[in-house]
């Protein structure tokens, strides 16, 4: 057997710097999750296919079951909580509230992760565009089209706020 | 499900990459993207002893070299999905790359890892097959260049040496009079690709085939390509319906896939015929100008 030993990763979470020894085979999930008290992102199937322990890698989504927490030294993470750093709710949150998007809610930080990713790339995405950017977060609900409607309407008022000029 | 311990090496270059192989043996594995092996270790499928992470080697632009593209081993998938040169010369490519698994398995995935894997239902072993890709593969004494076609052996097995790793994909770009289409049944929009068809038709100036190129994947070890005999029906005649339909028929009639939890084995050759005959057709509209933008 082999004799791994703890490693100090550093790395910042939703702007703050954090730190935690870790052995090359903790996922950033569990790091996050069990060492980090960040109980946001959830362990949902451990294969890269739910979407549920999603968080933002310098900016873009990726499975936090699926990279090694030494792979992220010295990276930038967001978690949901990032959103509303202090305590009011992101507009796309409120999106989703306005519209229902949420019900049993275990897959909602990752599905608003994902749009939140998208729609700082792609202000005015469509809707099929939305779809199939969340093609990869599973609500096991099935409340996807409301999740598609508040994504929709963000990127509606994306339009007002350029008067349809972004 | 949680992997079991490994120990853990960051390399900053491919040669570096060879040379810890060389001293690890066969109980190390190469970690690129992590998209395929990550699963395989939380499921405890594979259980090596070290983990070689090659991130640190970094990836450069993706090159446009006249007849050809170059793209760094790590270039990620979402990378080329989105880059202009891809999109322009080579659209296939992008194409391919953006049906690649869900947006966090192409943030994270690269091609070299992709072709390096060899998953039959891969997209881009599928792609880069049928465009006669090449990859440049480092070992602990030098570096050799091999065709994806003979890289690519069965169920995740390549001619890799235990101790190499692939450091270079160059794949050709496509001239003015080709067309090309990617299509793919998969049973949700992230899944591997219960069958796929790549196929690139080149008319010449009197539009008529110059030359044909289809690889079906999903249906065999590895992807597979439909031979020059099917094809040669083809040359020299106006891409027309009928003659496409006839091939794609003959060349799913070769085929004897698996059954398997997605599909059974008649499926997947019904879905080769049907998806053969649908890809022809678009390449062969494609050559002849009746372009659509990759989506």
């Amino acid at each position: 057997m082999s004799d791994p030993s703890r490693q100090r990763v550093a790395f910042t979470v939703n702007g703050e710097r954090r730190e935690a020894w870790v052995f090359p085979h903790d996922s950033l999930l569990d790091v996050l999750r069990d060492d980090l008290g960040h109980h946001e992102v959830r362990y949902g199937c451990g294969e890269g296919v739910c979407g549920t322990c999603t968080v933002l890698l310098d900016g873009e989504p990726v499975s936090g079951c699926l990279l090694l927490a030494v792979q992220a030294d010295g990276c930038s993470l967001t978690t949901v909580r990032g959103l509303a750093p202090d305590g009011d709710l992101h507009p796309l949150q409120a999106c989703f509230l306005r519209n229902g998007a949420a019900q049993c809610g275990f897959c909602t930080p990752g599905m608003l992760l994902t749009a939140w990713a998208l729609l700082r790339r792609e202000p005015r995405p469509s809707r099929e565009r939305i779809r199939r950017e969340l093609t990869g977060n599973l609500c096991r609900c099935t409340g996807y089209s409301k999740i598609l409607d508040a994504v929709e309407e963000h990127a509606a008022q994306a339009v007002e706020r350029t008067g349809g000029h972004a | 499900m949680v992997a079991a311990p490994f120990r853990y090496q960051r390399v900053t270059s491919f040669e570096e990459a060879a040379r810890a192989l060389r001293e690890r043996g066969e109980d190390a594995k190469v970690i690129a993207g992590g998209q395929s092996l990550v699963p395989m270790l939380n499921l405890r499928v594979a259980r090596p002893e070290w983990l070689i992470d090659i991130n640190p080697v970094g990836a450069g632009p993706i090159e446009d070299r006249g007849g050809y593209l170059r793209l760094p081993a790590l270039t990620r998938h979402r990378a080329v999905e989105e880059a202009e040169v891809v999109r322009r010369r080579c659209p296939i490519l992008a194409d391919a790359a953006a049906r690649v698994g869900n947006v966090r398995t192409r943030t994270r995935g690269t091609i070299g890892g992709s072709l390096a894997h060899a998953d039959p239902a891969g997209e881009l072993p599928c792609v880069a097959v049928a465009l006669g890709a090449e990859v440049t593969v480092q070992g602990p004494d030098g570096a050799r260049d091999v065709a994806v076609d003979d890289l690519l052996v069965s169920y995740l097995t390549t001619t890799l040496a235990p101790d190499e790793v692939v450091a270079e994909v160059r794949v050709p770009t496509l001239g003015p009079r080709s067309g090309w289409s990617f299509l793919e049944m998969t049973r949700r929009s992230s899944d591997w690709m219960v069958v796929g068809v790549a196929a690139v038709v080149e008319l010449d100036a009197g539009g008529t085939v110059a030359a044909a190129s289809v690889v079906i994947g999903g249906v065999a070890e590895r992807p597979w390509t439909v031979p020059a005999e099917v094809l040669v029906d083809l040359l020299g005649a106006a891409p027309e319906a009928a003659p496409l339909a006839r091939v794609a028929e003959r060349a799913a009639a070769m085929l004897h896939p698996d059954d398997d939890v997605h599909a059974s084995g008649a499926y997947r050759r019904r879905l080769a015929a049907v998806l053969g005959r649908r890809a022809l057709a678009e390449a062969a509209a494609r050559a002849g100008g009746d372009g659509r933008p990759v989506r």
